[in-house]
């Protein structure tokens, strides 16, 4: 499974980032986290509100920080 | 049997919702169940907001003493009366925008804008621009987004002019401050620059002025796979949003009121007329250009303005103070950097800067 957190590194991204990263560590996931910054790779993904999260292709969330319950949930936990 | 009514006193109703079964027809619209539960809580709200002014009064005088003539005691009555005042308002109307925003996501928002015509675009994209959700950091994804769906540059640029602009912390700042009829004056200039300033934008056909990854940027449309929002869901949306925002400017509010209180209390009446007056032509560009690198946001910015308006500042001069420091900021220009070319940038201020400068003069010469 591989999650790919992205936003240009505001305060709300680096939230979302840790959120997602304790939440794996957590549900003892191997899921590989991402975290992207780069604009343009995250216009490529087709996102235009940050934060968000992308998991396996599908955007779970996005413009807000995601609660670790609601990480837990994509990670089918 | 006597159990289950010695039980359900220690719930007083309100205080725990949740115990208590909802009534059938509040269980097929939840709608309604918020809604109901959000009566007492105004209510509340507006019994402690409407005794503020006589609060403050028994405070200042009663309480601590003051003389009522006092310079002293002028500037405590009206911080102790508007920071509180500030506050509440600041608490209901982020939170009321807070769950209108999540019917506005950014996605929605660029499906009704792509594919409209410029004139009719630039104006939904300024009334957009105030409904969904955005801050500075998210400009360039959405910026990308935006162009690659093929929504022309000036539509574009109304949305970005329009959405730090009119703000909901501005509205609800004019309103508890100034009244409803400034803070109508506001949004609508704000929005008229936005118009106007990204149909120019428009005309000028600047495309060229994008950075070239930009226009060669092939993107792939995303997938979404979010559950609906459902009233629960929204009203979190609210509260996250009160948590985030008052969290975040309550400190400058506080100093704002703070700075306006001193001046209140000190500045003499009419001391801003001759520096900030209508008389005073130059006054509106100077305004603007000291606006410009102040990066300060409504919160900020707002209670000190009022505190100058009572001292003789003319209105339409210190709307452009506030537009230009509110909407035009350096921080923003080196984010927008990214995707602009720098003569792009520069027309980018230089329009948003003649449209503050006219709402200035404007205002100056209309009251």
């Amino acid at each position: 499974m591989i999650i790919k957190v992205l936003g240009p590194g505001c305060k709300k991204c680096h939230e979302t980032e840790k959120v997602v990263r304790e939440a794996v560590a957590e549900a003892g996931s191997d899921a590989t986290v991402e975290y992207i910054t780069d604009v343009a790779e995250i216009a490529k993904n087709g996102i235009f509100a940050t934060p968000a999260v992308i998991v396996d292709g599908a955007a779970k969330c996005v413009g807000k920080v995601p609660s670790k319950a609601d990480v837990k949930s994509w990670l089918g936990a | 049997m006597q159990d289950t009514n010695g039980k359900s006193c220690c719930c007083a109703p309100g205080a725990c919702p949740s115990a208590a079964a909802p009534p059938p027809e509040a269980r097929r619209h939840p709608a309604l169940k918020y809604l109901l539960g959000a009566i007492p809580l105004l209510a509340l709200w507006w019994l402690i907001y409407s005794h503020l002014a006589a609060f403050s009064k028994f405070f200042t005088y009663t309480l601590l003493h003051l003389p009522e003539t006092g310079r002293l005691g002028g500037a405590v009555e009206f911080f102790v009366y508007d920071a509180p005042k500030v506050m509440m308002l600041l608490v209901l109307v982020v939170f009321g925008v807070g769950v209108l925003r999540s019917f506005f996501t950014p996605e929605r928002t660029r499906g009704i804008l792509a594919g409209k015509r410029e004139s009719v675009g630039n104006v939904l994209a300024a009334l957009l621009g105030i409904a969904t959700p955005f801050c500075t950091c998210s400009a360039v994804p959405l910026f990308i987004g935006f162009v690659t769906a093929g929504i022309p540059l000036g539509v574009t640029f109304s949305f970005l002019i329009a959405a730090p602009m009119v703000n909901e912390i501005a509205l609800a700042l004019l309103y508890a401050l100034f009244g409803w009829r400034i803070a109508a004056i506001y949004l609508s200039a704000g929005l008229l620059v936005a118009v106007v300033a990204g149909w120019v934008i428009g005309r000028l056909r600047m495309e060229d002025g994008l950075e070239d990854w930009v226009r060669e940027l092939q993107a792939a449309e995303a997938v979404y796979d979010m559950p609906e929002e459902t009233w629960a869901s929204r009203i979190r949306y609210g509260i996250d949003a009160v948590r985030d925002i008052v969290g975040r400017v309550w400190i400058y509010v506080i100093l704002g009121i703070a700075v306006g209180a001193a001046i209140h209390g000190y500045v003499p009446e009419g001391f801003m007329a001759s520096i900030m007056g209508k008389g005073a032509w130059w006054s509106v560009p100077a305004a603007v250009v000291i606006g410009i690198p102040m990066y300060s946001n409504a919160a900020g910015i707002i209670p000190i303005v009022q505190a100058l308006l009572g001292k003789g500042a003319a209105l339409g001069t210190v709307l452009a103070f506030m537009m230009s420091v509110i909407a035009l900021s350096l921080p923003e220009a080196v984010i927008l950097r990214k995707v602009l070319k720098p003569r792009l940038i520069a027309v980018f201020f230089g329009v948003v800067g003649c449209g503050i400068l006219a709402v200035g003069y404007l205002f100056n010469y209309l009251l």
